[in-house]
């Protein structure tokens, strides 16, 4: 008889079994350290909600920048002694603004710009990520306005609206109507996207996430939990948007 | 009451520069129902686009009710709102309902209360039997409908000329009928008309007077008995025999 077999087979499973059964035991007691353990799902919590208030109000700037920069190139693509210098001024600004990372502009933002101001971290993050979105809304922006039949835009003068008035009252509103899932996705990408905020200090959901880990020493629960709070956001927002694309078909077929 | 003189238009291409019109002199008085036939391609459409500076003239002289349009400085949307245009596409705007299409540009531009304006709106889609479909949305009719509806929005606008261009080009051979009489309608009331189109009949029917264009210019320009019934250029000959 191999002594070998016997020393392996009956022992080693028991090993095994063991083994899983501990692996059950730490997973709840790290459970219990990285959440419940001096109240530390707080991280969390306060993270989720900087991180919320960042994304929407860096949202709203995004999108009145980049409504704001569409307009001029768009008013310049058709007339193009018009508005030259601000053209260019956009132009600039969406170069730089997609050429370069977003942490990026984010510590400019913080450490030279706003440095001295003595604004808030959030308040810093906010208008970094606002200025950092509106490049992405007026390029979205933009292809929206452009693809609008000219015909529509004949329409209107032929009625004799003016440039402006045209733009607003025809153009505008369909281009709107278009543009509404692009613009729910940028406010998806953003809402990941501020997850760097923590390079500037600020504790926002990822941060929260990463202190928990440094002060346990134990990765899994914080990090897991970290990305499971995003993908639940994430897929809300999704199911929201749509529903809302599925509602502005409707009103098309009526 | 429309005057142009030496109008001239290009369109610059990839393919270098393409004249499309070829000097035009032309006089439109009031009242007149002027009817623009050609072959596709000689200009029609583009000479009457410059009519209201849709498009904008190369060279040559634009003047409307005594201004001239194609001058720095002229109030161009002033001008429009005198001249009504009717497209090939009928471009109603898809997010407006019925009744808005026709009140968007009398009340936008203060010339009415939008209930003076929904009044007027109404009135005018009785006319074109369509008061029904007042608050339907213009993706909802069908394409002679669409057309009778972008033919009174211009009339909102009270204009004293009426353009159209290839009013029903576009449209399904059943429904062309139901457009060409409301455009004979407006033509019985007066309304100073320039119409580009292919329908021989309406031009014979209501035409004061029929222009043939060819390559940028006016080839023969005649009463419509004599145009239709005595053409003396060959080039009109060939086209009425390919048409009629």
């Amino acid at each position: 008889m191999n002594p070998l077999t016997t020393a392996v087979s009956a022992p080693f499973f028991a090993d095994a079994a063991e083994g899983v059964r501990q692996f059950f035991f730490r997973l709840g007691d790290e459970f219990y350290q990285s959440l419940v353990e001096s109240n530390r799902y707080l991280y969390l919590v306060t993270g989720l909600w900087n991180t919320l208030v960042i994304t929407l109000f860096a949202v709203l700037i995004g999108v009145l920048l980049g409504t704001l920069v569409a307009l001029v190139k768009v008013a310049h693509a058709n007339n193009p002694g018009r508005l030259k210098f601000w053209n260019g001024l956009c132009t600039l600004y969406l170069t730089v603004i997609r050429g370069t990372p977003v942490v990026v502009q984010l510590m400019i933002m913080y450490y030279i710009i706003l440095g001295s101001t003595g604004l808030s971290d959030i308040t810093t993050a906010i208008f970094a990520f606002g200025i950092n979105s509106g490049a992405y809304v007026a390029e979205v922006i933009r292809s929206g306005i452009q693809s609008i039949d000219r015909g529509q835009v004949e329409a209107g003068r032929s009625l004799g609206l003016s440039q402006r008035t045209t733009m607003v009252k025809i153009v505008f509103p369909q281009a709107l109507k278009n543009v509404l899932p692009a613009i729910g996705n940028e406010f998806i990408a953003l809402l990941k996207e501020t997850s760097v905020a923590g390079y500037i200090g600020i504790q926002d959901l990822t941060k929260g996430g990463d202190t928990i880990r440094s002060i346990t020493y134990q990765p899994y629960t914080p990090l897991f939990m970290t990305a499971l709070v995003y993908l639940v956001i994430v897929i809300a927002l999704s199911a929201l948007l749509t529903r809302f694309e599925r509602r502005l078909h409707r009103s098309d077929n009526r | 009451m429309i005057t142009v003189k030496n109008l001239h238009k290009s369109f610059h291409t990839l393919n270098g520069d393409i004249h499309v019109l070829k000097g035009i002199d032309q006089t439109i008085r009031r009242g007149e129902k002027v009817v623009i036939v050609g072959p596709s391609g000689s200009g029609k459409s583009t000479f009457l686009r410059c009519l209201n500076l849709l498009e904008q003239p190369t060279e040559g002289e634009v003047w409307f009710e005594g201004k001239q349009m194609n001058k720095p400085g002229c109030d161009v949307d002033a001008l429009r709102r005198k001249m009504g245009m009717v497209f090939q596409h009928f471009n109603l705007f898809p997010h407006l309902t019925i009744r808005q299409n026709i009140t968007l540009a009398p009340v936008s531009l203060r010339l009415k209360t939008q209930g003076r304006a929904d009044e007027q709106a109404m009135a005018l889609l009785r006319r074109i039997g369509l008061a029904d479909r007042a608050d339907a949305y213009p993706g909802q009719l069908s394409g002679g409908q669409k057309q009778r509806v972008a033919i009174v929005r211009a009339l909102a606008m009270e204009p004293d000329v009426m353009l159209f261009d290839e009013p029903t080009s576009a449209l399904d051979p059943e429904m062309v009928g139901e457009v060409l009489a409301v455009m004979k309608e407006l033509a019985e009331e007066g309304m100073t008309m320039v119409v580009v189109t292919h329908e021989m009949a309406f031009a014979r029917e209501v035409a004061t007077r029929v222009l043939f264009m060819a390559d940028g210019r006016i080839a023969e320009e005649a009463p419509p008995e004599e145009f239709f019934d005595h053409p003396k250029n060959p080039r009109l000959r060939d086209f009425l025999s390919k048409v009629l």
